[in-house]
């Protein structure tokens, strides 16, 4: 038995005593605290250590050999962190709501942490695709507008996502047939990396391989042009369920990259044509997402493209694929997870008060909801990647890791992508800033009226500007975790 | 150890202030006074003990994986130990007079946290040791800034203002941050100010004369980091955001926008001249960049009516000069003139800290002025304050003279002729005259301030009632007054160890200029101004500031607001389109069509039976087992 099978465990059973008639709030939330103190001990357990950590494996199958293999690094335990601080948050700003509200909020959580802790690539796709569920019925059942359009839009999402986990799938076979080379299947995790140390596919087998978790994954994380499905659901899914999803589920996609494609098929994203595809897609995300964010009239549209924006960075990261270039990313998986949720948090309590979130019917809020203001301050400033909040760091980081190589007068390819995606830093302020200014500034639009929540409200969105300040002014903590070279 | 508090202090102040002032009150103000008091003071003594060893210690971390070591490092040196006196020094005296001027308003815990975190902030900058963390604080005084200029954010123009100020500093600050990755990159790795200069130096890896030097690689960066101090010094073109940051309190406006965070882009280019040095291209565009600024800002300045917005001009006009030195000092050496004496200062750091003083004086006086006229900012509503304020007069002359450089008596007339002699030195003559022409226009509008505001009649019934504000107030104008007149004397310029300066004697040429430009801009601001109860030049051209912020205003609607409309509705369009409703509209085809299929007639199913075997065979003979290999 492993600390981190309690960790997976813990909301599921929450949310089978739900269902068996358990009260609801009480139930989730203490399963959720309780699962943050237990990542918390385990980070301060792998403090300064490297390499795969907690593991342990239950085998289920003999050929092929199939077995429940639990295990974390650093990299697991951030984003871990990241989705057991979301979920609380997420979980404890749910407010006179039905109790599936808390059911699918276990279950989208506990399914991200199933697929963050466990090593054994079938349950980490087993785990992803049950966190997806819930989110898809949620945004049909309670998503915030005409059942006609939250059906349509729910009906995207899940062609989409339900698409993008079929190339996935497509692609996770493949790499798995191809490394068991006649002997007998493994998906253990562990295992492939081995066999990848000791004979590498060819470089154009690895580009091609590549390319189809590229599309699967990338599908998954909103990666252009396969976004379309990401804006509307967010505005439109319930606010436990957009800051979930947003925040953490999404990271599923970069994880998946980063723990699966990377290692098995180390030359895959060099290969030329699969890098200049990838910068190409993530300068759709950064450039032309970010044009249509600045075009937005309405916070929720604001923040739900800015959103699929962002993601446009770390897959920056992921192409460069240098040490810092990627820890960057990581940290930029925590920031980006830690700061949307915060700001969907706080939007769905506008949308509560308000009633509306176009720009033009707000202004002046400060003057009415001066604690509420600092909060999302934290999240826009965030955004904006100011530093002294967590996002700069990983930002900085990915630009860094871009120009490790550099010649004098050179520039790669990579390095011109650095430079524009920097020019979407300037977007981003341009949108927050925007947004900032008219709902906030300005004197008090007529007949809104908007109040401060209680402080037993604040708590979660104290919590997650509070982790975005003390990471982000020691990113450290969070490089401190990951000693080993990804 | 003293470095750790000067830096630190503030930052708690301001984390405990902004995260708790409705609890803290009245205690609010206290702290940030308090913390600024003691910063000084811990200033003083790394003054004192100063030595002529450059160090850079590890303050703190803050990121470090494999050969990157971005961290808090503070480099102490002459120039940063010469700078943190000029912020801490002025950041207590604008502490001061907030206490006296802030005394009414609502939001007093929430301007001194403000101001708390713009002195961390600023700190920050002066203390760094490498560029990222430069970059970091560079960044923080932005939202400092931001914040102060939007402290009024129920008004509209506030509001405006400050968005304006931030967006406009993040263009800088892209480029900034591209020629730190070049840098860095270049380097192997170390964006260390100590690393780049041995690196640039005689016999450095990326020096002029090193087998590795690229002429276009060296300009790339100095002009990408150029762009960073083009935001936050308001140089063309991208000077419109510091008149709008008026805005704020008046406070402010010393302190932030006059005399320190407007200079942090000088100081830093003066922090990273090896770099300009080693490009004369890039040399000759900031030189020229400055000296475009200096003479358009003063140029503007002679038409504008409200007194606040004057200075502002005057401002951008005087960073126009400083940054006009750093190139024109790159120049010359590029020439072959090396600063001469033992431990040579630099000329535009000698006008930062002469115009520190000045400036954050006459921005203070001007707000005693607005204070006692019930915040009227227009000067041709006022006149003959000098009786009204004599203290505020006397104090606000004296800024004045220093200013436009009165002969050997202030400070103002020893640091802009170091700046004319750079010029002269550099061998371009377009910048020597450009640059006499903008003392002379200094003087005028200067003039012309002082004659409409304090001579004369008082043309409103607020002017009229002007009383001279407290003690609290006047204190510190007084005592900035004192250091306008002292602040070039060779003692003090030795202990801040501002400027030895290049020639003992100075050039006959400039000195004639200087004194000729004093001379002839008085004179004509006094023949045309005095006894005048309206303006009798009138220069549409001058007062709309050539128009910039319309040209802009286009610029951003035609580039930024229609292509995102343009580029949403594509975006729509195609990427929708292609994506998901094409593929959608084949699969519902593609349905009628098997519904078609599946009509009951025998043949048809027949057909299908046998494509589908012969499509599993296929499968089965030839792709599975080329999967398995």
């Amino acid at each position: 038995m492993s600390v981190l099978e309690l960790i997976i465990a813990l909301p599921l059973l929450a949310a089978l005593a739900i269902w068996l008639g358990a009260p609801a709030r009480a139930a989730s939330l203490a399963a959720t605290s309780i699962n943050l103190i237990l990542v918390l001990y385990t980070a301060v357990q792998y403090w300064g250590k490297t390499g795969l950590a907690f593991t342990y494996s239950r085998p289920i199958l003999e050929n092929p050999s199939l077995s429940f293999a639990v295990g974390a690094d650093g990299i697991s335990i951030i984003l871990a962190l990241l989705t057991t601080l979301v979920m609380l948050a997420a979980i404890w700003q749910i407010h006179d709501r039905p109790d599936i509200f808390y059911v699918s909020s276990l279950l989208i959580g506990g399914g991200a942490l199933g697929a963050f802790l466990t090593t054994d690539i079938f349950f980490i796709y087993a785990f992803h695709e049950l966190a997806l569920i819930p989110t898809f019925l949620m945004i049909a059942l309670h998503g915030r507008a005409e059942p006609a359009y939250r059906k349509a839009v729910a009906w995207k999402a899940t062609i989409y996502l339900g698409v993008g986990s079929l190339v996935l799938l497509a692609g996770l076979v493949w790499l798995v047939l191809e490394f068991s080379g006649g002997s007998k299947l493994t998906f253990d995790l562990e295992a492939l990396r081995s066999q990848a140390r000791l004979n590498p596919l060819p470089d154009a087998k690895q580009a091609q391989i590549f390319f189809v978790l590229l599309l699967g994954f990338g599908s998954l994380v909103s990666l252009f042009p396969f976004h379309s499905w990401a804006a509307p659901a967010y505005a439109t899914a319930p606010t436990p369920v957009a800051m979930l999803h947003s925040g953490v589920l999404k990271k599923f996609g970069l994880y998946g990259l980063i723990r699966i494609a990377l290692p098995l098929l180390p030359h895959g994203a060099h290969v030329e044509w699969v890098q200049n595809a990838l910068l190409l897609m993530l300068l759709g995300n950064i450039l032309i997402m970010g044009l249509v964010t600045i075009h937005a009239k309405r916070l929720d549209d604001t923040l739900a493209n800015s959103s699929v924006m962002h993601m446009g960075y770390i897959f920056l990261g992921i192409a460069a694929g240098t040490e810092i270039a990627l820890k960057g990313a990581v940290i930029l998986m925590f920031a980006h997870g830690i700061s949307i949720a915060l700001l969907f948090g706080l939007l769905g309590r506008m949308r509560n008060q308000l009633g509306t979130l176009e720009y033009n019917k707000l202004g002046g809020l400060a003057s009415h909801a001066p604690a509420f203001t600092v909060l999302f301050a934290f999240g826009t400033f965030a955004s904006i990647g100011l530093p002294g909040l967590t996002n700069f760091a990983g930002e900085v980081l990915i630009f860094l890791g871009n120009f490790t190589d550099f010649k004098a007068g050179v520039m790669t390819n990579l390095q011109w992508t650095v430079i524009l995606a920097l020019w979407g830093v300037v977007m981003s302020a341009v949108y927050m800033l925007r947004a900032y200014r008219s709902i906030f500034h300005g004197s008090p639009a007529t007949g809104l009226f908007m109040i401060d929540p209680a402080l037993s409200q604040r708590v979660p969105f104290i919590m997650l500007a509070a982790t975005l300040l003390v990471t982000g002014c020691c990113p450290w903590l969070l490089l401190n975790l990951m000693k080993s070279a990804l | 150890m003293h470095a750790s508090i000067i830096l630190l202090l503030p930052f708690f102040s301001a984390l405990v202030i902004l995260l708790g002032h409705r609890q803290l009150k009245g205690a609010a103000v206290l702290i940030s006074v308090g913390s600024s008091i003691i910063s000084f003071i811990a200033c003083l003594a790394l003054l004192a003990a100063a030595d002529d060893k450059e160090n850079t210690k590890l303050l703190l971390p803050f990121l470090d994986i494999g050969y990157l070591h971005a961290n808090i490092d503070v480099l102490i040196d002459k120039q940063s130990r010469g700078m943190m006196f000029i912020v801490s020094f002025i950041g207590m005296l604008v502490h001061i007079f907030s206490l006296g001027y802030m005394k009414d308003d609502d939001a007093k815990p929430r301007f001194f946290g403000s101001l708390s975190l713009f002195m961390f902030s600023m700190t920050g900058i002066v203390l760094a040791g490498n560029l990222i963390m430069m970059f970091i604080f560079w960044e923080l005084v932005g939202l400092s800034s931001y914040l102060l200029i939007g402290h009024w954010y129920q008004k509209a123009s506030a509001a405006e203002a400050c968005k304006k100020a931030f967006l406009t500093n993040r263009i800088g600050d892209f480029g900034f941050m591209i020629g730190i990755l070049l840098l860095f990159g270049a380097n192997g790795g170390s964006v260390n100010i100590e690393d780049l200069t041995t690196a640039f130096g005689p016999g450095g890896t990326l020096g002029i004369h090193a087998p590795g030097h690229s002429a276009g690689f060296t300009t790339a960066a100095a002009l990408c980091i150029f762009l960073g101090a083009v935001g936050k010094s308001a140089q063309f073109p991208l000077h419109v955001w510091l008149p709008d940051a008026m805005e704020g309190p008046t406070p402010v406006s010393a302190l932030i926008h006059a005399a320190t965070m407007v200079a942090a882009g000088v100081y830093m280019l003066v922090r990273v001249r090896f770099l300009i040095e080693a490009s004369p291209l890039a040399a000759e565009i900031i030189a020229g960049i400055g000296a475009v600024t200096a003479l358009m800002a003063a140029l503007m300045a002679t038409q504008q009516n409200d007194i606040k917005r004057i200075l502002a001009y005057s401002t951008l006009s005087q960073l126009g000069y400083m940054v006009m030195a750093v190139g024109a000092v790159a120049m010359s050496v590029q020439h072959g003139h090396e600063l001469h004496g033992p431990n040579p200062g630099h000329p535009a750091m000698f006008h930062l800290y002469t115009h520190a003083f000045f400036k954050a004086m006459l921005f203070l006086g001007s707000g005693a002025i607005i204070y006692a006229c019930h915040h009227e900012q227009d000067i041709w509503k006022m006149g003959g304050l000098r009786k009204h304020m004599p203290v505020t007069f006397y104090t606000f002359l004296i800024g004045t003279l220093a200013l436009m450089g009165l002969p050997w008596i202030t400070s103002g007339f020893y640091s802009k002729e170091a700046i004319l002699g750079a010029a002269y030195d550099s061998g371009c003559s377009i910048l020597f005259h450009s640059a006499s022409l903008t003392a002379l226009l200094t003087s005028f509008y200067m003039m012309r301030l002082v004659i409409v505001a304090f001579f004369g009649k008082s043309r409103t019934d607020s002017a009229r009632h002007a009383k001279e504000v407290e003690v609290i107030m006047l204190l510190p104008l007084v005592i900035l007054a004192v250091f306008s007149v002292f602040s070039a004397w060779k003692t003090f310029a030795d202990t801040l160890q501002a400027y030895k300066p290049a020639h003992e004697e100075p050039h006959a040429t400039v000195l004639f200029a200087s004194i000729a430009a004093f001379l002839i801009g008085t004179g004509g601001a006094i023949y045309l101004y005095r006894g005048k109860d309206k303006d009798p030049i009138n220069i549409k051209l001058f007062a709309n500031k050539f128009y910039f912020d319309e040209i802009y205003a286009v610029i951003v609607r035609v580039c930024q607001d229609r292509l995102a409309w343009i580029v949403t509705a594509l975006e729509r369009v195609l990427v929708d389109g292609l994506v998901a409703r094409l593929p959608t509209a084949i699969v519902a085809r593609l349905g009628a069509a098997t519904r078609m299929l599946q009509g009951g007639h025998l043949q048809g199913y027949t057909f299908l039976l046998g494509g589908g075997v012969i499509a599993v065979i296929y499968l089965v003979v030839f792709v599975l087992p080329r999967l398995g290999h």
